[in-house]
């Protein structure tokens, strides 16, 4: 992550893609959202989303997964160049997010995530709010997922 | 008799919980979707502004989810959401926390594509045993009418 003053509006990073096999597609739903058309592919079918379909939140978990490895990649990609990656702060939450289409198994989602706001914080001087627009295309280029998360991200100190 | 679209009216709903999270949860959910060392390690999270090991907010979102199945939805005729309005991370998930969530329904209103149905606008307010506020979300949930069901 660069500093604050480093992010510009319109920045794009692709994240990477993944494939939602039926297996992991159980295994989430099992732990977190057993409901049946996430657990057993005949309920699948014959739901509206006509297959076994991820929970939500796979699907946007897979985001915070792939998301982090990209942030970790280039990370080290700094530490190679002989720079300090700046490590970006907590997030306060997100909004508008959508789940516009099913993700059945074997479906690939490709994320990706845009800079589309930023400012300042007046209550902590030492930080800057960065919104981002994530989203999740599948193998057809369909929009499959999209939401706007916010993250703090450190000001370049003042020396 | 499940719960339908009538069943939902504006105000109080229910608390629903609690649901015990360890800190081996707060670790396995983290390797697997939010490797970062705030939720892995508690050396690292010591110096993050997390002040200690905490749970993914991802890991929260997948609870509520959880805790509201147990809770409602599972009873409820429940034709999923399209989405999450918003979500907010108020404090952090710990380990050996007793989550809690408490649900109001803000407003409710009829498809306009889809009679047999209507969107309920819940807030839930996940909650530690001691009270305190860790997460907001505001999320519109799809529920069948009586009617619907009664044609099945």
């Amino acid at each position: 992550m660069p500093y604050f003053e480093d992010v510009k509006i319109g920045h794009r990073r692709e994240l990477g893609s993944f494939t939602f096999t039926a297996d992991l597609i159980k295994k989430f739903a099992l732990q977190f959202d057993p409901q049946p058309f996430h657990l057993d592919e005949e309920a699948g079918r014959k739901s509206v989303f006509g297959g076994l379909a991820a929970s939500g939140w796979h699907v946007s978990a897979i985001y915070m997964k792939l998301a982090v490895a990209a942030i970790q990649g280039e990370a080290a990609e700094m530490i190679a160049r002989g720079e300090k990656p700046v490590a970006s702060g907590p997030s306060p939450g997100f909004r508008d997010l959508k789940w516009l289409k099913p993700v059945l198994a074997g479906d690939t989602l490709t994320y990706a995530s845009e800079v589309v706001e930023m400012r300042e914080l007046e209550s902590r001087p030492q930080w800057g709010i960065v919104n981002f627009h994530n989203t999740g295309i599948n193998q057809r280029g369909e929009p499959a997922f999209s939401f706007v998360a916010s993250v703090f991200i450190p000001r370049r100190p003042t020396t | 008799m499940k719960l339908t679209f009538e069943d939902f009216q504006p105000g109080p709903f229910g608390t629903f919980g609690p649901h015990h999270v360890s800190r081996e949860d707060i670790i396995a959910f983290a390797t697997e979707y939010d490797p970062q060392p705030m939720h892995l390690d508690e050396e690292a999270a010591e110096r993050s502004l997390l002040k200690g090991l905490a749970g993914s907010g991802w890991h929260m979102c997948s609870l509520l989810m959880r805790i509201s199945w147990d809770g409602f939805i599972q009873r409820t005729a429940f034709s999923g959401a399209p989405g999450v309005d918003e979500v907010r991370w108020v404090s952090p998930l710990r380990p050996g926390d007793d989550l809690s969530v408490t649900v109001d329904v803000l407003e409710k209103h009829e498809s306009k594509s889809r009679p047999e149905l209507g969107f309920v606008t819940i807030k839930n307010d996940m909650r530690n045993a001691s009270g305190q506020t860790l997460m907001i979300a505001r999320i519109p949930i799809m529920v069948f009418k009586r009617a619907a069901l009664g044609a099945n």
